[in-house]
C-alpha cells in the first residue's frame, strides 16, 4: 500500500470513530439515564427505540440561528468550538485499539502527548468563556479553570504512576507490558485517574463550571446552535477520550482472550463499560460544590497520587 | 462504625436497580390511557332529563353552566286548567371555565349531568370550548356504566330510603 493511502486510511478511520462513538455515548446516555430515572428516553425519532435521536438533534442544530453577541470578541468565540474539539481528535489517533501497531499513529512518548493534549481543553474553556462577555459564562469559565488546573495534578501523577510501572511511555507499550495483577497494583491510580478525568471533562458530578441551576448554563450560555452543538460533541467525545484512556493505561487495552485476533472488540468493549460508567456516576450521584470539588482535589487525590507513585517505586524496585 | 463510602455504593445500587425495572410510562398518544372509574373527563347532558331546576347552574362555583329557557303551557283533557311546564331552550358549559369538581353532577336531581372519562376536546381557540347543548348530548354515549357498589360499604340512600317507605328497617 502507498503510504499516503495509508495515512489517508488511518485518518479517514480516525476519523469516522470521531464521528461516531460519542453519538453511540450520547444515546447509551439518553436511554441509560432514562431509565436509571424510571423513564423510557426518546421513543419517536427514527421509529425504533428513538435510536435516531442524537442524528434529529444535529438537524435542529444546524437549522438553528448562530448568534454571536454584540459585546462578544467575535474571532475568539467562533474559534472556541474548535479549540474544545480538536485536541480530542488528535487523542484519538494515539490511541491503540489492538495489537500489531493497529493504532492511527503510534507515537513513542504518546502518553506525554495525551497528557498535554487533553489540557488544551481549559483554554478552550477559558476563550468560550473571556469572549462571551458575559458574567455567568465568565464565573463558569474561571471555575473551570480551577478546576480543570487542579485536577490536572492528580490526572498527571497517576498516568505516571503507570507509566512508571510499565517503564514506557508508548501507549501500546504500556497495554503491552500490563499485568492483570496491576488491577490490584495500579487500583488507587485508576480510581485517581479516573475520578480526575471525569473532572477534567467537566462530567457531573464535577460540573461546577456549568452547573446550570445557578451559572445559567456557565460557559456555555451565549452558544446557540452548531457551535453549541460543538461543545456538547466535545463533552461526549471526552467521554470516549477518557473511556479509552483508562482501558489503555489500567485496564488492559486489548488484553483479553484470543487477543490475538479480537483484540479491538476487547477494547471497544472496555470502552464502553468505562463510559457506561461515567453515565452511571452522572445519574447517581449530586454536583460537587466548589469548595469540596476542590477539597476532594488537593486533600484526597493529589495525596492518594502520591502515595500510589511511593507504592509503585517500591515494587517495581523490589521486583 | 459505617464503612467510608458506603452511601456511594448505595447511590449508585439505586440507579442500576431503577435500570433493571420496567418503566411505569403509558406512551399515551399511541396507547390509551387506562383510567379509573368515575374519572372527570367532560359533562355530559341527558336532555330529557334535564327539569330547568337550575340548581346546577346555582351551585356551580365558577359559574359555567348557562341555560335559557322559556314556560310552555299544556293543556291536559279534563284539568281544570292548563299546566305549565319548562322547555330547555339553551343549555351550556364552559369548559375553560369549569374547573371539574362536579357539584353540577352531584346537585342534580333528575340524573340530567354525568361524568364521561372523555378528556380529548382540547381546543385551538379558547371560546371553542363551549359545549352547547347538542355537543353535551353527544357525550353520553361515552358515560359508563356505574361502578358496581361496594359490596362491603353502607347500602346506597335510595335503597334505604325504599326499605323505609316499604315499612321494612334498614335493608
Amino acid at each position: 500500500m502507498p503510504i499516503w493511502l495509508e495515512l489517508a486510511l488511518r485518518v479517514l478511520v480516525v476519523v469516522g470513530a470521531f464521528l461516531t462513538l460519542p453519538l453511540i455515548v450520547g444515546q447509551a446516555e439518553h436511554k441509560v439515564m432514562a431509565h436509571m430515572q424510571g423513564r423510557l428516553g426518546p421513543m419517536y425519532a427514527g421509529a425504533f427505540h428513538g435510536w435516531a435521536q442524537l442524528v434529529a438533534d444535529g438537524v435542529k442544530f444546524v437549522q438553528k440561528e448562530d448568534i454571536t453577541p454584540r459585546a462578544a470578541d467575535r474571532q475568539v468565540f467562533r474559534l472556541a468550538p474548535v479549540v474544545a474539539l480538536l485536541p480530542y481528535l488528535a487523542v484519538l489517533l494515539v490511541i491503540p485499539l489492538g495489537p500489531h501497531g493497529l493504532v492511527a499513529q503510534p507515537l513513542d512518548v504518546g502518553l506525554f502527548f495525551v497528557l498535554a493534549v487533553v489540557g488544551i481543553g481549559v483554554i478552550a474553556v477559558l476563550m468560550a468563556a473571556w469572549s462571551s462577555a458575559n458574567k455567568y459564562s465568565l464565573l463558569g469559565g474561571l471555575r473551570a479553570a480551577a478546576q480543570l488546573l487542579g485536577y490536572e495534578l492528580p490526572f498527571v501523577l497517576s498516568a505516571a504512576s503507570v507509566a512508571m510501572a510499565a517503564g514506557t511511555l508508548s501507549l501500546s507499550g504500556i497495554v503491552e507490558a500490563w499485568r492483570p495483577w496491576w488491577l490490584l497494583w495500579q487500583l488507587p491510580a485508576m480510581l485517581i485517574f479516573f475520578t480526575a478525568g471525569l473532572a477534567e471533562i467537566r462530567r457531573p458530578p464535577f460540573d461546577m463550571p456549568i452547573a446550570d441551576s445557578e451559572l445559567v448554563f456557565g460557559y456555555l450560555t451565549e452558544y446557540t446552535g452548531l457551535r453549541f452543538a460543538f461543545f456538547l460533541l466535545a463533552e461526549y467525545v471526552g467521554i470516549v477520550v477518557i473511556a479509552a484512556l483508562t482501558t489503555v493505561l489500567f485496564l488492559g487495552g486489548w488484553k483479553g482472550p484470543f487477543d490475538d485476533q479480537l483484540g479491538w472488540l476487547w477494547t471497544l468493549l472496555k470502552v464502553f463499560a468505562v463510559a457506561f460508567v461515567v453515565i452511571w456516576l452522572r445519574v447517581a450521584y449530586p454536583r460537587l460544590r466548589e469548595d469540596q470539588l476542590q477539597r476532594l482535589c488537593w486533600l484526597v487525590l493529589v495525596p492518594l497520587a502520591l502515595l500510589q507513585l511511593v507504592i509503585t517505586a517500591a515494587v517495581k524496585v523490589a521486583l | 462504625m459505617e464503612l467510608p463510602g458506603k452511601g456511594l455504593v448505595k447511590g449508585l445500587a439505586v440507579t442500576l436497580g431503577t435500570l433493571g425495572r420496567r418503566t411505569g410510562t403509558q406512551q399515551y398518544p399511541d396507547v390509551e390511557p387506562d383510567l379509573p372509574p368515575r374519572s372527570r373527563g367532560v359533562i355530559a347532558l341527558i336532555e330529557e332529563n334535564c327539569t330547568v331546576c337550575m340548581l346546577c347552574a346555582r351551585e356551580c362555583p365558577d359559574w359555567c353552566i348557562y341555560i335559557d329557557s322559556h314556560k310552555e303551557e299544556v293543556v291536559v283533557p279534563g284539568a281544570a286548567r292548563a299546566r305549565q311546564r319548562n322547555v330547555l331552550d339553551r343549555f351550556a358549559i364552559d369548559f375553560s371555565l369549569c374547573m371539574y369538581c362536579g357539584i353540577c353532577v352531584e346537585v342534580c336531581p333528575f340524573d340530567a349531568l354525568h361524568w364521561s372519562p372523555e378528556f380529548e376536546y382540547a381546543e385551538h381557540d379558547i371560546r371553542d370550548l363551549l359545549h352547547e347543548k347538542d355537543r353535551l348530548e353527544e357525550w353520553v354515549a361515552t358515560v359508563p356504566a356505574p361502578p358496581a357498589h361496594d359490596h362491603r360499604g353502607e347500602p346506597a340512600k335510595e335503597q334505604t330510603a325504599a326499605a323505609k317507605r316499604s315499612g321494612g328497617g334498614a335493608a
